[in-house]
């Protein structure tokens, strides 16, 4: 797909990958709405990247907000019109330090599943009815390894990612035929704020920067008519 | 007839009474029946315009309560808007207070949010131009914070905004929501693909269905915005060259489609623009072959609309039928398609 004028509406747009990957997709030529919750960040990822003379907007609002769902896709359509690309980068690991599923409450495992597997569902079922009746758009799930490997203190944020993937495959499945293409991506370790809650020992020096894991995403969204439908990428790092 | 109070739970059972033109017959049955009747070939054009939250609660230059219920975006920004005085959709619009009288200039506020007055129609003094004092990457946010679905007095409760949604929706245009197509779920939408059905959009900005100020309902529809894309103007005409036909699901489609058409003589192409195309008796449609569309009362614009597609005789039977049927009328209601 090429992204010259093209819609884009990015979740968890305000650090870390997120705001990488508009970065990397405004510059592309696509008209770009981040959604976060934190309003002041997001205002200054948008006016960064239209000081740079690309196209960016803030949209503020919690993707784990039923109420918001209508919002955040209405304000983004009518700010950069028909979205064309929706990637679902908000994330969140529930309270931190991780703990083993015996300490988690009930409710902390409740609102991961909210952010990281029923907010990506809500926004997707209001975007893409509009992308399979143009025949086109592309939907990315931002995964991680956890979704497949089973560490322990990480169950209710694996869970969810492991879910979120599965919702990917079926989306391709039932939507198989109408130019919509979905996919899931695993990042592999970045060196984010949400890496660094999660594992504060960890060696920095070792992580992927977030730009250079955007800018390999912005090119399979490019790609991703020639990707199977619904497949889960591992990116990765390959410096 | 009834007005269907609130969304039901299985759109494809809604009923759906088929108006054969040609037969000159009346036939019942079901939204689920619409890929037995439609053929390969066929080409169903919906209008994509997800609906705004266009009820606002505010005040008045005056202090005074008031409701703004916004009819479209204009091309420059501002809004055009019917304003009510005190009161909610609960009172029918007809009984509702009037609004304070406004002049251009006057500032309305909606919660922290403020509105100049930048035009008063010469039609009513109720429809107004509206700038709202934000800047545009806040300004739908605002909306979105402030603003309700329009409703009216028929409804069972509050409407909130995933019930006034077409199962396509894109860009918020719509005042109020393409009802037509909203029972068309995936599953049939699908279906009729993989049978050779054409599915195609446009997007419409529908207006109000009604104000209850007389002066105002007479003006309906008023000119309202749309984007036709090149897909569909295509589509069209592939359809036409064999022999296909073009339905049109809801009033404002076919208003897009034969407006577009008639600003380039009789051609459809790409276009953005505006049409005050105004469809009744008489009006012999240059592109649309068929309507699929909500039970409209006899007197409605709409239901003069229907006089373009079908004759008086026939919709006269319709109307008597879907009343002894039992059909259901407004946005949740049932459907006719006129082919």
């Amino acid at each position: 797909m090429d992204l010259e004028g093209r819609g884009v509406l990015i979740t968890g747009g305000s650090k870390g990958l997120g705001a990488a990957l508009a970065e990397e997709l405004a510059r592309a030529g696509g008209r770009v709405a981040i959604v976060a919750r934190g309003e002041s960040e997001l205002r200054r990822v948008a006016a960064r990247i239209r000081a740079a003379g690309h196209e960016a907007y803030a949209v503020p609002g919690d993707v784990a907000d039923k109420r918001a769902a209508h919002a955040i896709a209405g304000a983004a359509a009518a700010l950069v019109g028909p979205i064309d690309v929706l990637v679902h980068a908000a994330s969140t690991l529930g309270p931190v330090p991780l703990r083993l599923l015996l300490d988690t409450e009930c409710e902390d495992l409740e609102q991961v599943l909210q952010t990281n597997l029923v907010g990506p569902f809500r926004l997707t079922k209001i975007v893409a009815g509009s992308m399979a009746l143009r025949g086109s758009g592309v939907v990315v799930h931002v995964s991680s390894d956890a979704a497949v490997a089973a560490y322990p203190r990480w169950g209710a944020y694996s869970a969810s990612k492991a879910a979120q993937d599965h919702l990917n495959r079926i989306w391709a499945a039932e939507l198989m035929t109408t130019g919509v293409h979905f996919l899931s991506v695993d990042p592999g370790e970045m060196d984010t704020e949400m890496h660094a809650a999660a594992m504060p020992e960890a060696d920095r020096r070792t992580l992927a920067p977030p730009d250079r894991i955007a800018a390999r995403i912005a090119r399979v969204i490019a790609g991703s008519g020639r990707i199977e439908n619904g497949a889960r990428l591992v990116l990765g790092d390959d410096r | 007839m009834i007005p269907a109070r609130w969304p039901r739970e299985e759109p494809l059972a809604e009923k759906l009474l088929h108006l054969d033109r040609a037969a000159g017959a009346l036939r019942d049955g079901r939204i689920a029946d619409l890929p037995q009747i439609l053929r390969s070939g066929d080409v169903l054009v919906m209008n994509d315009a997800a609906t705004m939250p266009a009820s606002l609660a505010g005040r008045g230059p005056d202090g005074s309560p008031i409701e703004a219920r916004l009819v479209a975006e204009l091309l420059d920004g501002a809004f055009r808007a019917v304003l009510f005085g005190s009161g909610d959709w609960r009172t029918p619009t007809e009984n509702r207070a009037p609004p304070p009288l406004v002049a251009r200039g006057d500032r309305l506020s909606f919660g922290d949010v403020s509105a100049r007055v930048e035009n008063v129609s010469p039609v009513s003094a109720r429809l107004v131009d509206l700038r709202f004092e934000v800047e545009r990457e806040r300004l739908w946010l605002v909306l979105y914070a402030h603003g309700r679905p329009i409703q009216y007095s028929y409804a069972a409760g509050q409407l909130e905004s995933w019930h006034v949604q077409v199962p396509y929706g894109s860009r918020p245009w719509a005042a109020e929501m393409p009802s037509a197509g909203r029972p068309l779920r995936w599953e049939l939408l699908l279906e009729l693909r993989r049978r050779g059905v054409h599915l195609a959009t446009v997007t419409h900005a529908a207006g109000l269905s009604s104000t209850g100020d007389p002066a105002l309902d007479a003006a309906l529809p008023l000119a309202e915005r749309f984007s036709m894309p090149a897909s569909t103007a295509g589509a069209v005409a592939r359809a036409h060259d064999r022999g296909g036909r073009v339905i049109a699901v809801g009033t404002t489609a076919v208003r897009a489609l034969e407006g577009a058409a008639r600003q380039h003589g009789g051609d459809l192409v790409a276009f953005t623009g505006e049409t005050d195309l105004v469809l009744g008796p008489g009006y012999r449609p240059a592109i649309v072959d068929g309507l699929l569309t909500g039970v409209h009362e006899t007197g409605s614009s709409h239901y003069a609309l229907l006089r373009a597609f079908a004759p008086a005789e026939l919709l006269a039977r319709a109307t008597v039928h879907s009343e002894r049927a039992g059909y259901l009328t407004h946005e949740f209601g049932d459907s006719w398609l006129l082919l």
